[in-house]
């Protein structure tokens, strides 16, 4: 009994600890490409889910057409803001667009409830409710969905940034603006594509996280939320952002299970946060993030 | 090939850093520009692979022409395209890739198949690269990111490479193989060569014309033989002195110094 609920607990850790990465890896994108922290990607997913839920129940919508309406706004928009936002603070310090993007978070959160109103709206999937019995174990669909989704993306996202000449080009935009440039890469066309691929995986993650949780501005907290998660596992990894998740998840799961009982519940809010500090301290780069390469 | 003709460049607007120097590169030869520090060598390789935009720089006046196309003005990956590529004073490999990843991201405007080709001949040229091309660009020693640079260089089909000071910080015997493979690529496959150098006893050994710059001009030009021999060259930059041992004092030099400057 002890052990069965042991692996429960690890197991829906795992699930949502890959939701968490599915979050997190939008954070990744754009700080390996533009040296930046985007503050809104929570309100990314916010935004992508209040869109997809929006047109679902207000006008009847269904799912595929929804979904297809919130990616085009959110391709379209991302890349309208890297070009008139994002693209003259080029060169500009880091900490302007970091700015810029909290700014664009609390105009998010604004603009959420007066388009769609503020009650709590569901992104009814097609699965079932019930949870899926293994034996002894209980998962709920909806979170082996989202974890699906996570490695799905994961794995092709990743092939795309090691393998493919474009992932290299965008690697090396990450690595040096300037020598990308006289290599012949178009640096500014990689950061257009860097957003609106935060934009798709923005979209993913609140489609999972609307399902999971129910869709109203709450769901931009994901973004502070997955903050431990993306220092875990380094800014810069993608492999560490799964990792990171996993044991955020985990660890999130576990207090829950065994320590919430004897304090009265709650501790699962911070021990991730507790987790990422001893990490900082230990290693500031994360747990996968790269050190920067000294030569002497 | 290439013309530089009366080129300007102004940083912020207010800086003055060439002023007005005109320099030909032809097809096929390898061309070398000496001077001192802050003499604007660097800001001329910039100009010419459009990449002062970023520092703030401008060509103000003048023009730079390519193969009979004004260049001046165009983005560094449009001067990437038209077959100009710079070597970075400093080498300055992409440090988080490997090696080969460093070549793909150079070969970033050919086609797969002219990549390849691409890469097999820098590997030929260079087979340090090849042995540790899977090893993270910023661990390799100086003398072989400096290779992998170069080669990475060579990777878009380039019509002429400029490099900047690529001497700085190596070993003389790097240096020496470097140099080396420079002029086989030349004589071999008919790259143009621009290069900027300090170390001018090197840059003059496998260059065949010059230019001498102080202070953003042209202050002295010819063939590489004969700049050798030129005895204000022989004294400032060869570091060979006419016989007693001179003194700031000494008038004769100082004045001979002092027009070069101005």
């Amino acid at each position: 009994m002890e052990l069965q609920f042991f692996i429960e607990l690890v197991t829906n850790g795992v699930l949502t600890g890959l939701m968490y990465a599915l979050v997190a890896v939008g954070f990744v994108l754009i700080y390996k490409s533009t040296d930046a922290i985007n503050f809104a990607q929570g309100e990314f997913c916010m935004f992508a889910a209040i869109i997809v839920a929006g047109f679902m129940n207000l006008y009847g919508f269904p799912l595929w057409a929804a979904i297809a309406v919130g990616l085009l706004f959110m391709l379209v928009f991302n890349w309208g803001l890297e070009r008139v936002v994002l693209r003259p603070m080029i060169g500009r310090p880091v900490v302007a667009i970091i700015m810029a993007t909290i700014g664009l978070a609390l105009i998010f959160r604004g603009l959420g409830p007066l388009v769609f109103g503020a009650e709590t709206q569901p992104i009814p999937l097609p699965i079932p409710d019930q949870p899926i019995i293994w034996g002894p174990f209980f998962v709920s669909p909806i979170d082996l969905l989202g974890g699906s989704i996570s490695i799905a993306f994961m794995a092709v996202f990743g092939w795309f940034f090691m393998k493919s000449r474009k992932g290299v080009a965008m690697r090396a935009v990450a690595d040096s603006h300037q020598v990308s440039m006289a290599m012949g890469i178009n640096v500014e066309r990689y950061f257009v594509l860097a957003w609106m691929l935060a934009g798709f995986v923005a979209l993913l993650g609140g489609l999972v996280w609307g399902s999971a949780i129910g869709v109203d501005t709450q769901l931009a907290q994901l973004g502070l939320k997955v903050f431990p998660v993306v220092i875990l596992g380094g800014l810069d990894s993608i492999v560490g952002v799964i990792v990171g998740g996993i044991i955020v998840g985990v660890i999130e799961a576990l207090s829950a299970g065994y320590v919430d009982p004897y304090v009265g519940g709650g501790t699962k809010d911070f021990t991730p946060y507790v987790l990422m500090i001893i990490v900082l301290m230990i290693r500031p780069y994360g747990i996968f993030g790269k050190p920067t390469i000294e030569r002497i | 090939m290439l013309n530089l003709n009366n080129v300007e460049v102004i940083y912020d607007g207010v800086i003055l850093v060439l002023r007005g120097i005109s320099i030909e590169v032809h097809d096929g030869t390898i061309t070398t520009v000496l001077g001192a520090n802050g003499a604007g060598k660097s800001t001329t390789l910039k100009a010419i692979s459009g990449q002062l935009r970023v520092e703030r720089g401008e060509v103000t006046r003048g023009s730079i022409e390519f193969d009979g196309q004004r260049i001046d003005g165009l983005q560094a990956y449009e001067a990437v395209k038209m077959g100009i590529v710079q070597v970075f004073e400093g080498r300055r490999v992409f440090e988080h890739l490997t090696g080969e990843e460093n070549l793909i991201a150079g070969g970033h405007t050919v086609s797969n198949a002219v990549m390849r080709r691409n890469m097999e001949l820098v590997y030929e040229y260079f087979p340090r690269v090849y042995e540790r091309r899977d090893v993270q660009a910023g661990y390799l020693s100086g003398g072989e990111q400096q290779m992998l640079a170069i080669g990475r260089a060579l990777m878009s089909d380039p019509k002429m490479v400029m490099l900047d000071e690529p001497s700085l910080g190596l070993a003389p015997m790097i240096i020496e193989e470097i140099f080396g493979i420079i002029t086989k690529l030349n004589q071999q496959e008919q790259t143009t060569f621009l290069i900027v150098e300090q170390n001018a006893t090197l840059a003059l050994d496998i260059a065949e014309y010059g230019y001498v710059m102080e202070n953003g001009a042209i202050v002295l030009e010819g063939k590489a033989d004969a700049l050798r021999e030129n005895a204000d060259i022989k004294e400032f930059y060869l570091g060979i002195s006419s016989g007693e041992k001179k003194s700031f004092r000494d008038v004769k030099t100082y004045r001979r110094r002092k027009r070069w400057l101005g």
